[in-house]
């Protein structure tokens, strides 16, 4: 149990919101320089506490606006419970535990998921069918961000040279598909933002890059390498294209050209590149001192690596 | 009698960093767990990355001013910018065969068991 004065303060708040509940186990799960996560029972239900301090870009009330759309839009998320700004500019949302697992090598690895691995990919696919057939004015805030050059500005700020990026860069404005449709895209779909049962997809979360798009850039993102955690498999490392696509279809999702999904993966793969290097330069900054972190900044060269292969059409 | 790189004694920087990256997959890593067991093998990782750079590094860097001089540019900063004024564009071929071998290097050093032999 936090008995800290800021574990005090949100105990009186979550009680206060949620009826006079007695607040237990209150304790942080994870937390950055602006965000941060904490589970706690009210009256012996688990819940999930978010919150976000004054002075963040982004606006959680915006982000609370999405998960709640999705829930009502049939998308496996977290019931949201309250969401909500106070006077000192701290935003937070309450939702709902799921229980279940978010680490992608003991979901690709474990034998507790073993009967789950073989039906995520349809799972993931439907999802995602869910998420795009959301009506964009169901959540107000949400703005579309043009990928290219949101990124480029990243990499511009940076300033330093890194002439393969340059290339994959021209490559993408040349051969960029027009977009089929605008809708509400999660943004940042792939394993980590799920929670997976021993039944499967319980619940997608981390909704705060979500925004307005083409759709197929989550089924592009969901594929990057980076996020197959080392498994062969092009989906998550746990499934191949054709699986998604079909499960997508099949539950209402868009039509996939898989041309344009490929397009959306080398821009995610071009993206990731750039947020390695990002990474890198928290640590080079003095935000945050991490060899960690330092060591991400050498794993740009297999992101150019796996870029330039695609560039020939070799993978 | 070996020569030294004078005024050091032995051993070397790369031996000197060599025997804490096998202290550290010797005794640490085997004794530690959790997030403390990551980042000991990402210590491991970083301290093999510098042994590979200081035996390779003089040999790369060369080959790299090479490479730019062929292309026509001073450094990477100018070749860069070139790429995106789209001045390389009737020399598409030449400039990826050039980056390819920047890549390979880098990973060389940075990760050599990223790229598949076949």
């Amino acid at each position: 149990m936090e008995t800290s004065a800021v574990g005090t303060d949100l105990s009186m708040m979550l009680s206060q919101l949620l009826d006079g509940a007695a607040i237990h186990e209150l304790h942080r799960l994870s937390g950055g320089a602006s965000r941060e996560t904490w589970r706690f029972e009210a009256d012996g239900r688990p819940l999930i506490l978010q919150r976000q301090r004054a002075g963040d870009d982004r606006d959680m009330l915006i982000e609370a606006g999405v998960v709640r759309a999705a829930g009502a839009g049939g998308a496996p998320v977290p019931a949201l419970l309250d969401a909500r700004r106070r006077d000192d500019g701290m935003a937070f949302m309450v939702l709902e535990a799921i229980e279940g697992e978010t680490i992608a090598r003991k979901i690709q690895r474990d034998p507790e998921f073993e009967r789950a691995r073989p039906r995520l990919v349809a799972d993931f696919g439907a999802a995602l069918a869910k998420i795009h057939a959301l009506d964009p004015e169901a959540a107000p805030g949400l703005v579309e961000t043009d990928q290219v050059l949101y990124y480029t500005g990243l990499l511009d700020d940076l300033g330093q040279p890194h002439p393969v990026l340059e290339l994959v860069r021209n490559w993408l404005i040349e051969t960029r598909p027009p977009s089929a449709r605008s809708g509400i895209v999660h943004g940042d779909f792939r394993l980590g933002n799920m929670i997976v049962g021993s039944d499967g997809l319980r619940a997608v979360i981390d909704w705060e890059l979500a925004h307005l798009g083409d759709p197929m850039e989550d089924l592009g993102w969901l594929c990057v390498k980076a996020w197959r955690f080392g498994g062969a498999a092009p989906v998550a490392g746990l499934g191949e294209y054709e699986q998604l696509f079909e499960a997508y279809e099949a539950a209402g999702g868009l039509s996939v050209d898989p041309a344009v999904v490929h397009w959306w993966e080398v821009l995610g793969t071009w993206k990731w590149a750039i947020m390695c290097i990002i990474q890198a330069s928290v640590h080079l900054s003095g935000a945050a001192r991490s060899h960690e972190l330092a060591a991400i900044g050498r794993r740009v060269c297999e992101n150019e690596y796996d870029l330039l292969m695609a560039l020939e059409g070799r993978w | 009698m070996v020569a030294v790189a004078g005024p050091h004694d032995a051993p070397t920087a790369a031996e000197l960093i060599e025997s804490v990256r096998e202290w550290l997959d010797r005794d640490v890593i085997p004794s530690t767990e959790g997030r403390l067991r990551f980042h000991a093998r990402v210590a491991a990782n970083v301290l093999g990355m510098v042994e590979r750079e200081i035996e390779l590094g003089p040999g790369q860097e060369l080959a790299h001013r090479k490479r730019l001089e062929h292309l026509g540019v001073a450094d990477d900063v100018e070749l860069a910018a070139a790429i995106r004024a789209g001045e390389f564009a009737d020399r598409a071929v030449e400039l990826r065969a050039a980056l390819a071998e920047s890549v390979l290097d880098k990973l060389a050093v940075a990760n050599p068991s990223y790229v598949n032999p076949d």
